[in-house]
């Protein structure tokens, strides 16, 4: 049932979870960059991932709560509107839902209840369909414009999570257990690939993004179904791996989340990461 | 969505390929519009108490109008970050107050009302107005004497301690001297807020020493009333224009106190009555 089964003969014990070690580890830096300072005074980035100042200069916001905003009728500052549009420039370029994969703190909530469920075997529930998340996505800016006010944020688990975690807040655990629930029981993989707004938000953004996975030697691939298994948007693989309407062998969907799971987990190494322009394959 | 093995083909027999993927797709798209308004009609629901904003609750100096603030407000914290006196916090998921926007309680920790206004520097989106150049001019709240029965100098003690400690003494807060008719030879010194002055800060409600504050600082929206836009102050309007705009007025005598001032009702023979005792110290 481990997607490991087979990889983990064929490779060590941390090659086959290199890029999920990587990611962690990328995702508890960025709370770290927040906690040194309230924790150890050592203050190097200071807000949350709403919107942020790093050493002092770099102004960072969430392009995807600034557009709730603009969506509730206020035009932000200046400091606000730079910050959107850094994080929007580095995102189109290297990579939409690498924020869900690399940063987000929900990330890791959803994957447990997906290992969890994947160990029990659960079958149960269904999920909705994966397009939901642009009609959540859509109905947020309009909650905004309706109140006035940034609705989405009062229930947003993403937020609400890094908020709670960032300065210590009560409450965020509620909303982790139900997300956690939701994907265990209700729907595999549910949350982060069917509604949440903010990935299809940061979706929409890396459409043309750089950094891609490619199925670069899938003529080796031994049909396990590893990858499909471990993957949390398991329809962005068959286009590639199995030129499935696509030639190339990126996976070129703006739902991968560039986790790199599936290289992680492939005992023939038919994965690897690289650029949108690199067209080579072994078929 | 994965096609479902078990499912049953779908579609009447005789149907075409075509419908059958159009009535698929119609279906798809009724579906997730269906969760996307549920889960908004959700958040709506879950975002909707934030309008019942607690009274207890300041927002931090500069901050806009309330609806404005829910606008504008990134819930980012950095204005809680800055804050050197760890006044604000922010407020947690499924409280009354907005979660995630920052706030303050008067009676744990008031504003020191900093010269830089560190807090408005701080905020990336204007909630926290950078028009707010001068702290004094900041409005976080107004405060109410809420209560006059447990007062202490409305009992006609001098605790005096909201006056003595508001950063705008004799302006915000004044003592103003009035006849105590319950021993009717003393003064009770009431504390009186001014609005125009008063910033709401809160170390008049920090600061007093009953165990429920008798003075409180609420929402200007909560506190402040209105007059009418048609009223005018007689004296004022006299002040404006260098004199009465009404001429002198008539002063009608009354019996009995031919020779005393207008309005001085005091009475001759020591007769009880009248405001004032003719008590002397």
């Amino acid at each position: 049932m481990s997607p490991h089964a087979a990889a983990g003969p064929l490779k060590g014990g941390f090659a086959a979870r290199r890029w999920l070690i990587l990611r962690r580890l990328c995702q508890l830096s960025v709370l770290a960059l927040f906690l040194s300072g309230p924790w150890f005074g050592l203050w190097i980035a200071k807000g949350n991932l709403a919107s942020s100042l790093t050493l002092g200069v770099l102004p960072l916001t969430d392009p995807f709560v600034f557009l709730q905003s603009l969506a509730a009728g206020f035009m932000p500052a200046a400091s606000a509107l730079i910050g959107a549009a850094i994080v929007v420039v580095f995102y189109a370029i290297v990579g939409g839902r690498l924020y869900c994969a690399w940063v987000c703190p929900v990330n890791a909530v959803t994957d447990a209840a997906a290992w969890l469920r994947r160990r029990l075997g659960l079958k149960s529930g269904r999920a909705p369909d994966p397009g939901t998340r642009y009609w959540v996505l859509g109905g947020a800016l309009l909650a905004a414009a309706l109140t006035s006010s940034l609705v989405w944020e009062a229930v947003n688990p993403v937020t609400i999570l890094q908020r709670s975690l960032i300065f210590g807040l009560g409450g965020g655990l509620s909303i982790v257990l139900a997300i956690f629930a939701y994907d265990l029981l209700v729907a595999g993989r549910g949350w982060c690939g069917h509604l949440c707004p903010m990935g299809a938000f940061y979706g929409l953004l890396g459409q043309h993004a750089l950094l891609r996975v490619s199925a670069v030697r899938r003529s080796a691939c031994d049909d396990c179904l590893d990858c499909f298994t471990v993957c949390p948007e398991p329809q962005v693989i068959r286009p590639a791996l199995k030129k499935a309407g696509q030639d190339s062998p990126l996976i070129l969907d703006r739902d991968c989340t560039n986790c790199g799971r599936c290289i992680d987990v492939c005992g023939r190494n038919v994965f690897h990461f690289t650029h949108r322009f690199d067209q080579r394959s072994d078929s | 969505m994965q096609p479902d093995p078990t499912a049953k083909p779908q579609g009447k027999p005789g149907a075409s390929p075509t419908s059958v993927a159009r009535r698929k797709f119609l279906n798809g798209i009724a579906a997730a519009a269906g969760t996307g308004c549920l889960l908004t009609l959700g958040a709506l629901l879950a975002g909707r108490p934030v309008s019942a904003h607690p009274a207890q609750a300041l927002r931090p100096p500069g901050a806009l109008e309330e609806t404005a603030f829910l606008a504008a407000c990134l819930r980012c914290g950095l204005c809680v970050r800055d804050c050197p006196y760890e006044t604000l916090s922010l407020a947690p998921f499924g409280g009354a107050l907005a979660g995630g926007t920052p706030f303050f309680t008067a009676r744990r920790v008031a504003c020191e009302m900093c010269d830089d206004i560190p807090c408005v520097k701080a905020c990336p989106s204007g909630a926290l107005s950078p028009k707010l150049n001068d702290i004094h001019e900041a409005r976080m709240g107004l405060a109410v004497l809420a209560d006059h029965e447990t007062c202490l100098n409305f009992l006609g003690l001098r605790c005096d301690v909201c006056y003595r400690v508001c950063p705008l003494i004799d302006q915000a807060i004044t003592l103003e001297n009035v006849h105590n008719p319950r021993s009717d030879r003393h003064a009770m010194l009431l504390p009186t807020v001014h609005g125009a002055h008063c910033t709401g800060c809160g170390k008049c409600e920090k600061a007093c020493v009953l165990p429920e504050p008798a003075i409180k600082v609420l929402p200007v929206s909560l506190a402040k009333g209105k007059l009418p836009e048609h009223f005018r102050q007689g004296w004022e309007e006299k002040a404006k224009h260098g004199g009465s705009l009404i001429g002198e007025q008539l002063e009608m005598p009354v019996r009995g106190m031919e020779g005393q001032a207008y309005g001085d009702s005091r009475r001759e023979g020591g007769a009880a009555g009248g405001l004032n005792s003719r008590w002397k110290p």
